[in-house]
């Protein structure tokens, strides 16, 4: 099997094993293209896709249209601020006076959950969701899964551990969805009022205190918090949370096996995590920006050849 | 499904040894030569001719690589029915103002080739590039695209399929023509 079981990639509960398996394996080939000489294949060259962002992004943006460009795709780029839905466009009309320019896919970031599936539900694209609001943010889920299967070689038995603010995120669900499927363990680690209380639901370990997490962890995928989110006070402090959940070097040699440490950026330093950790051997940020090129090329790639052109496509 | 044989073991195994004296006569020692196999099958014939270079004909330090050609295919979102998953690419050598010689087990419509010859200049300007097929399918071309070696020419129809088996993977050698049944 190698073609996707979806049409458009609007979350991680869509997809089954075999999907992920292979969005990851294609990724694998990509990783291998960004780095030669020429960087980029003529595979997308008929192809147009918008990037609709109706909420700030700054690497994922940047990370899709690199991705879109290294395949040859024609890419326009859209942000609400300087848009016409200032001015009482809906969704809906906006995304179709957009696909009347003949675009066939759409990646989106928007701040409603949901937003994709409705998109997908009414226009005639391909729709890719790059976040809604808190609910999933597929491509960031999966170059996270690519990461720790280039860091420990499979996700099959791997223990995760995701600490930090989960209510607010995105990539916390979409996290937890994608490696329940290929098999790993999830815990997730944050103050009580930062996990939200149905999380035992999806068969993950909730724990609150960060020793524990570590000393139990391969992984550990440390999240941001998210002030921007926040419109109560979820905690004292900021230096109480550093104090608490904030991880040091001194954390890291106290182990007895070296984990492996990730973060979705952007980084707070010194706050979720201290710039010793994030810039250690131990670290793979960097790479997970990298391997968010390949992964997103995968997808789109994937996607697009879903779009037979006999089908008047 | 009619299966027949038209390449037996040892016809292969001369055919190969064939080829391996044209690659020597015209590239002498290597120095300035890459032998690229085109995956998933030219890789088979790549392995089988170095190790008779290797071994039968004292040839050493062969440059090799795998090349694969997917994002390069002219029938993206054309193609129905089987579907392609890409393959390894493992060029570690600068090809630049190097000889390449593609390598793939059969010749057909050309345009694998024509993928091959645009995908392998992402890596920098050859000094020339050659093209040796194991099988040639003759008078079924769709590019003009010719062989510079071949071990076999075959005669056959787009409904036929043509088919290496080796025994490392297949547990014989032989080529095999696949009639659909009629």
């Amino acid at each position: 099997m190698s073609e996707l079981s979806v049409n458009h990639l609007l979350g991680i509960k869509h997809l089954n094993a075999e999907d992920i398996q292979l969005i990851l394996d294609t990724a694998t080939q990509f990783k291998e293209v960004i780095n030669r000489p020429i960087k980029k294949v003529p595979t997308l060259r008929d192809i147009t896709i918008a990037n609709l962002f109706f909420e700030n992004s700054t690497r994922t943006r940047l990370s899709f249209e690199l991705a879109e460009k290294r395949l040859s795709a024609d890419v326009i780029n859209f942000s609400a601020a300087s848009s016409s839905v200032k001015k009482g466009e809906t969704l809906i009309d906006t995304v179709n006076n957009i696909l009347a320019m003949k675009v066939d896919m759409v990646v989106m970031r928007h701040p409603n959950p949901g937003a994709g599936e409705f998109l997908a539900q009414h226009v005639d694209a391909s729709i890719v969701n790059a976040g809604d609001g808190a609910h999933e943010h597929p491509t960031q889920a999966l170059l996270d899964a690519f990461s720790i299967r280039e860091a420990l070689g499979t996700l099959k038995g791997t223990k995760v551990a995701i600490i930090g603010d989960i209510v607010h995120s995105r990539v916390a669900l979409s996290n937890v969805l994608l490696l329940k499927k290929m098999g790993a363990e999830v815990m997730v680690c944050g103050p009580t009022t930062l996990v939200p209380k149905h999380m035992h639901t999806l068969g993950v370990r909730i724990e609150h205190n960060l020793q524990t997490a570590i000393e139990w962890c391969d992984v550990a995928n440390m999240l941001r918090v998210q002030h921007e989110r926040q419109d109560i006070n979820h905690f004292p402090s900021i230096a109480e949370y550093r104090a608490q959940y904030g991880l040091t070097m001194d954390h890291l040699d106290a182990l007895e096996k070296p984990i492996v440490i990730m973060h979705p950026g952007p980084i707070n330093r010194g706050v979720e995590i201290t710039s010793e950790v994030a810039d250690s051997k131990h670290s793979v940020i960097l790479d997970q920006v990298q391997n968010g090129v390949a992964i997103r090329m995968a997808v789109l790639y994937l996607l697009a050849e879903k779009r037979k052109l006999n089908n008047g496509k | 499904m009619i299966k027949r044989e038209i390449i037996d073991a040892r016809e292969l195994n001369i055919a190969l040894n064939r080829l391996c004296c044209k690659l020597i006569e015209n590239h002498g020692d290597f120095t300035n030569t890459i032998l690229v196999g085109l995956q998933p099958r030219g890789v088979q014939v790549l392995d089988r001719l170095v190790r008779l270079l290797e071994e039968g004909y004292g040839v050493e330090g062969i440059r090799t690589g795998a090349l694969d050609i997917t994002f390069y295919r002219d029938d993206f979102r054309r193609r129905t029915g089987e579907h392609l998953q890409a393959n390894t690419t493992r060029i570690d050598h600068l090809v630049e103002d190097q000889k390449l010689v593609f390598i793939d087990d059969v010749l057909y419509t050309g345009r694998s080739i024509r993928a091959a010859m645009d995908a392998i200049l992402s890596y920098g300007r050859p000094a020339k590039m050659e093209l040796l097929t194991l099988i040639d399918r003759r008078f079924s071309r769709d590019l003009p695209i010719q062989p510079d070696y071949k071990g076999r020419q075959v005669d056959s129809i787009a409904s036929q399929r043509v088919e290496v088996l080796w025994e490392e993977v297949d547990g014989r050698d032989a080529v095999l023509i696949t009639e659909p049944n009629s």
